[in-house]
């Protein structure tokens, strides 16, 4: 690379042709597509996204304003990478990997200037690396050949960049090092550091995908017990505004069991990724007890940034994600909203003047969201190891319509489907996961674990839970019509049951200290805990007690606190024997 | 600066001219009609030789011999402490008859972006005294937190009522007075003479104006103006909060008459439209708009937005409240029902949300049982609203005591938590107390999203006792 670098440099500027937004054309500049290009006097920077003869088209990754034809652009001759090493958990960057802690200080401002450049990872800073590997042995790309305690959490792997050839170690320190100093040498000549680049565009290479069989488990009952999500799946989370999205988004980054967390906040608030900065570091891991922080990496892209770098931050994330994939770490990668995204390219497509496919986007929409996903799977990695990545993309439909080109094109790809209900969250039922619409395409696949590491019948369990609701809905229609007293009692008692499911365990506030967080043993236990409800119930009731009766016993409702119930398996113990006596008690 | 006679095209409001040297991208424009008149615009691209430029004032006017000066830089803003107490019109120019204003700095009106890490999360409490918005949701400083209205609805009355109560209760009581206060920034937008009548009266009689900065495109002023516009507003309510350490309430109406601003320059563009007509990057343009509230860590001062929009045709799905809301930390919709049936101000609190409210509020915030009172009244009011269709049909004999119940329920909240007319001031206190009075005429057992404790604490056994009595 160090020598491709002396080549590119003695490329020809070019010159500013037009401006309009973000999108800037030139002429006379040797380049090819996806160069990285500096735009301007003020060196702004953007990326070859079209040529044609002598005319070259740029994206620019800041604003603007003033740039004005004539002013100079220039080729840096490499397309849109990352840099990747140690230093990026615990990180905050804009769509194109630049530190926003390491901009504020440039900067000296907390607003964002422009034309300023800061690397993805510190080149200063010192890490102690301790070798794997010894003098003499042969090591493939992939190969781990040492480690870097990153962060309290996540020991980070130094590996031999994929696209080395590999060989025999001739050489190898211990000790403390900056990234860019060679910390191992090859007898091919290849000299290792702690530092890669990767273009961002380009998925890194694996061996194969393997169909995953564990759950990526998120503390969420609905989600962990009604529509699982597989570590190295895929879940889509539609929904209108103010559903309950970006919550979830959040609960995942905070509570899945992956090792590592990538955040990308697409195109949304920027008080909501001052949230996560402001919270994660005071929660803890529930596995490791560490701060949550030390696990997660962010990107944020807020609405009123560059639009053009909205467009790149999905793939600045998803390359990290591969990178910590490729130690063999099961990453969760959550794109909040992937609809801005799909916004970003078609307002870049409509400024091209390229020929707009449904609803204005480009012909090339659904081939992007199908690239993209594709990067998400359980994997066989080069050196032989294991690794996954989940990702989960919200989708802000228009208007809440489902039927709208995002959500369509994203729906065919992923295998989990988390819709969102705009009447749920109204009545403030969150999360506000509509259970009817959903899916879980991983459901049978996940059982075997389920049964294994949670209990024998979970399966069996969750199907009497479904069942419930379903006669719910069906029971619903008639009593929009005649009302609730004029059904049957045995039909009044699978209503109250249906309502104890509802409220007292698909519901979950995100916010309470408790409740927030479910372990599959307690998802579990809850569901048991309604049913036992269900089944005296139904015993008393065929035995001929009223169904008033029964429903008003002490202990029911005590069912709408076993979530937040810190000390819930003696909560729950007591709670079914006293729903056991008092109904017993009145037959 | 050089002067060009080369207009080629005039077309809504575009112009486009010739050019021999380097114009920038965004740079201002002031054109000269032969009747002598100076129209203001502002480059949308430029090309080598060609530039076309947006109009402000409108094209009407200008034709081939117009000429087009280039002023070498971007749209700014004169900003100063002494802009409170003055009328300024759309673009920023005095309109009160007041003497010059001396700036004491010009800001890029185009603001940029604020470093989210750089942002501190909103989390005080404002009350407005309004229940519907204390109680329910609660607004914090530094949010962005719309209404959504109908034309017709009283959306002025609460705009106004928030101007005149807001405030930051602890403050109250410190020794600093005047930090409590908010400065109110108010940008009209295409709204009516009469309409900014009322906001002007209102701020005269309370006295309000002299803390307050009104800027002034009605809707006989240039459409295209209404770009302008906010941007003004909200860079002098950033420099008022972040420079000058002022906590600034900014009070932008009406938001659908910028949106259509916006298309009208988009469909003479010839941009290729979204949806509805509307242009594709609205949502990012909006965004530019309502990303400027907010706090920044280590400085006093706070930007809080109460955007006001009409919803065509009352639909929250048309693109305006629709892009809003993915943008705003909620909403607070209107409704016609509530409005025809004397309630005011007329919320409805089911598709009302206020994002920020969870960290805003509870024990030292404002009180424990907020939280918890709020959740309850929700769920509570929205199984009366289902009910009520029930009702419709097989009435109320056929329904269970516990339905009953939740129906008067829903009576009463509306009637006596959400009334209170736009005069009335009433605190956390007394707002959460009136929800207790209410919560108590359902059975404890009914209330399962509230903590055992405060039950026991906040419940009034009386209340239940009546309402027994009256079932
Ligand atoms: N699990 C939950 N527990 C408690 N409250 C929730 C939960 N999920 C959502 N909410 C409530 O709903 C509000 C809106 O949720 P959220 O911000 O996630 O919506 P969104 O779908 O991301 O909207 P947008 O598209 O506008 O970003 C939250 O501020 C919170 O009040
Ligand atoms: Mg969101």
């Amino acid at each position: 690379m160090s020598q491709a670098e002396d080549i590119e440099s003695v490329d020809e500027d070019g010159v500013i042709e037009s401006v309009s937004g973000p999108v800037v054309t030139a002429t006379d500049l040797d380049a090819r597509m996806n160069d990285v290009v500096y735009v301007g006097d003020e060196g702004l920077m953007g990326e070859v996204i079209e040529i044609e003869g002598n005319l070259t088209t740029i994206q620019v990754y800041e604003e603007t304003s003033g740039v004005g034809p004539g002013e100079p652009v220039q080729n840096t001759g490499e397309p849109l990478s990352v840099d990747l090493g140690p230093g990026m958990l615990n990180a905050i960057y804009d769509g194109v990997q630049r530190p926003l802690d390491e901009l504020e200080e440039k900067m000296g401002s907390a607003f964002l200037d422009r034309g300023v450049d800061a690397p993805g990872i510190d080149f200063e800073r010192e890490w102690e690396f301790t070798p794997s590997v010894a003098e003499g042995e042969i090591v493939e790309p992939g190969d781990v050949i040492g480690k870097v305690p990153e962060t309290a959490s996540i020991t980070h792997k130094v590996m031999v960049p994929p696209n080395y050839e590999g060989g025999e170690i001739s050489s190898i320190e211990t000790g403390e090092f900056t990234v860019d100093e060679v910390i191992a040498e090859l007898d091919s000549g290849e000299e290792i550091t702690m530092h890669q680049e990767w273009p961002v565009r380009r998925a890194r290479p694996s061996d194969e995908k393997e169909t995953p069989t564990e759950p990526l488990v998120s503390g969420q009952r609905i989600l962990d017990g009604l529509f699982p999500i597989a570590k190295g799946g895929t879940a889509a989370i539609p929904g209108p505004f103010g559903s309950g999205k970006t919550v979830t988004q959040h609960q995942l980054a905070k509570w899945a069991d992956a090792d590592i967390v990538v955040y990308v906040g697409c195109g949304e608030r920027g008080n909501e990724m001052t949230e996560v900065i402001e919270d994660f570091p005071e929660l803890e891991d529930p596995k490791t007890g560490k701060p949550l922080m030390s696990r997660t990496c962010l990107i944020a892209n807020t609405s009123n940034m560059p639009v053009a770098a909205r467009e790149s931050c999905i793939y600045t994330g998803i390359t990290i994600a591969e990178y910590f994939r490729d130690m063999g770490y099961d990453v969760a990668l959550m794109a909040d909203s992937t609809s801005r995204w799909a916004e970003a390219m078609r307002e870049i497509s409509s400024r091209l003047e390229e020929m707009p496919g449904e609803e204005g986007y480009p012909a090339y929409l659904a081939a992007r969201l199908s690239e993209f996903y594709e990067r998400a799977g359980k994997f066989q990695l080069i050196n032989g190891e294991e690794g996954s990545i989940s990702v989960i993309g919200a989708v802000s439909p228009p208007g809440g319509d489902f039927s709208e080109p995002v959500t369509q094109n994203t729906l065919r790809i992923v295998k989990t489907f988390w819709a969102l209900d705009a009447d749920l969250a109204e009545r403030r039922h969150f999360p506000s996961i509509n259970w009817n619409e959903s899916y879980s395409l991983y459901r049978q696949q996940l059982d075997p674990w389920f049964r294994e590491n949670v209990a024998e019948d979970w399966p069996e369990r969750r199907q009497w839970g479904v069942d419930v609701l379903d006669e719910e809905g069906e029971l619903q229609e008639i009593v929009q019509l005649v009302g609730k007293d004029a059904l049957p009692e045995d039909q009044q008692l699978t209503l109250e049951v249906a309502r104890y499911l509802r409220e007292a365990w698909l519901q979950q506030n995100a916010f309470h200290d408790v409740d927030t967080y479910c372990e599959p043993e307690k998802t579990y236990r809850m569901l048991g805990a309604i049913k036992t409800f269900n089944d005296e119930a139904f015993d008393a009731l065929e035995a001929g007690v009223p169904v008033e009766e029964i429903q008003d016993v002490d202990a029911a409702p005590q069912l709408n606190r076993m979530g937040v119930a810190d000390d819930w398996n003696e909560f729950i113990d007591e709670l079914e024997s006293d729903l056991k006596q008092q109904i017993r008690a009145l037959y | 600066m050089k002067e060009y006679q080369t207009i080629t095209e005039i077309s809504g409001p575009l112009v486009f001219a010739e050019v021999d040297e380097p114009v920038g991208y965004d740079e201002m424009v002031e054109i000269e009609t032969p009747q002598g008149e100076t129209l203001r615009g502002q480059v949308l691209e430029s090309s080598e030789g060609l530039v076309s430029i947006q109009v402000f004032e409108g094209t009407g006017g200008i034709d081939r011999n117009a000429s087009v000066r280039f002023l070498g830089e971007t749209m700014k803003m004169p900003v100063t402490e002494d802009l409170l107490g003055r009328v300024l019109d759309g673009s920023g120019n005095p309109i009160d008859g007041g003497p010059e204003i001396v700036p004491d700095d010009r800001v890029d009106i185009v603001g940029e972006a604020i470093n989210p890490y750089s942002r501190e999360y909103p989390e005080e409490f404002i009350q407005t005294g309004v229940s519907a918005i204390d109680g329910m949701n609660t607004l914090v400083r530094g949010q962005k937190l719309p209404i959504f209205s109908g034309s017709g609805l009283p959306h002025n009355e609460l705009a106004l009522q928030i101007a005149r109560q807001a405030s930051v209760p602890e403050e109250e009581e410190g020794d600093d007075e005047e930090g409590s206060e908010f400065a109110v920034i108010f940008g009209a937008m295409g709204i009516t003479q009469e309409e900014a009548n009322e906001f002007m009266q209102d701020f005269e009689r309370t006295g309000a104006l002299e803390r307050s900065v009104v800027f002034m495109n009605l809707a006989d002023d240039p459409a295209v103006e209404r770009q302008v516009t906010p941007r003004l507003v909200l860079t002098t309510a950033e420099y008022l909060a972040f420079e000058k350490g002022y906590h600034v309430l900014v009070i932008l109406t009406d938001i659908t008459n910028y949106c259509e601003a916006l298309r009208e320059i988009g469909a003479a563009r010839e941009e290729v439209p979204g949806r509805r007509g509307y242009p594709g990057y609205m949502y990012t343009d909006l965004a530019q708009l309502y990303e400027r509230a907010g706090r920044i860590e280590g400085n006093e001062g706070s930007v809080t937005q109460i955007p006001i929009l009409t919803m065509p045709g009352d639909d929250d799905t048309h693109p305006i409240p629709d892009l809003t809301g993915y943008i705003t930390e909620g909403q607070i919709v209107m409704d016609r029902d509530l409005n025809s049936q004397g309630i005011e101000p007329p919320v409805n609190v089911l598709p009302s949300l206020s994002r920020l409210m969870d960290d805003g509020i509870g024990e030292g915030l404002t009180r424990e049982d907020h939280g918890d009172v709020s959740d309850q009244m929700y769920a509570a009011y929205a199984e009366g609203e289902d009910l009520r269709d029930l009702v419709n049909i097989v009435g109320r004999e056929a329904l269970s005591e516990r339905d009953n119940k939740f129906l008067d329920f829903a009576d009463r909240f509306e009637t006596e938590f959400v009334q209170q007319g736009y005069d009335t001031n009433r605190s956390i206190e007394e707002t959460l107390d009136l929800g207790w009075d209410l919560l108590s005429m359902l059975p404890k057992e009914a209330l399962n999203r509230i903590d055992e404790d405060l039950i026991e604490k906040y419940y009034r056994e009386e209340e239940a006792e009546t309402a027994e009595v009256e079932a």
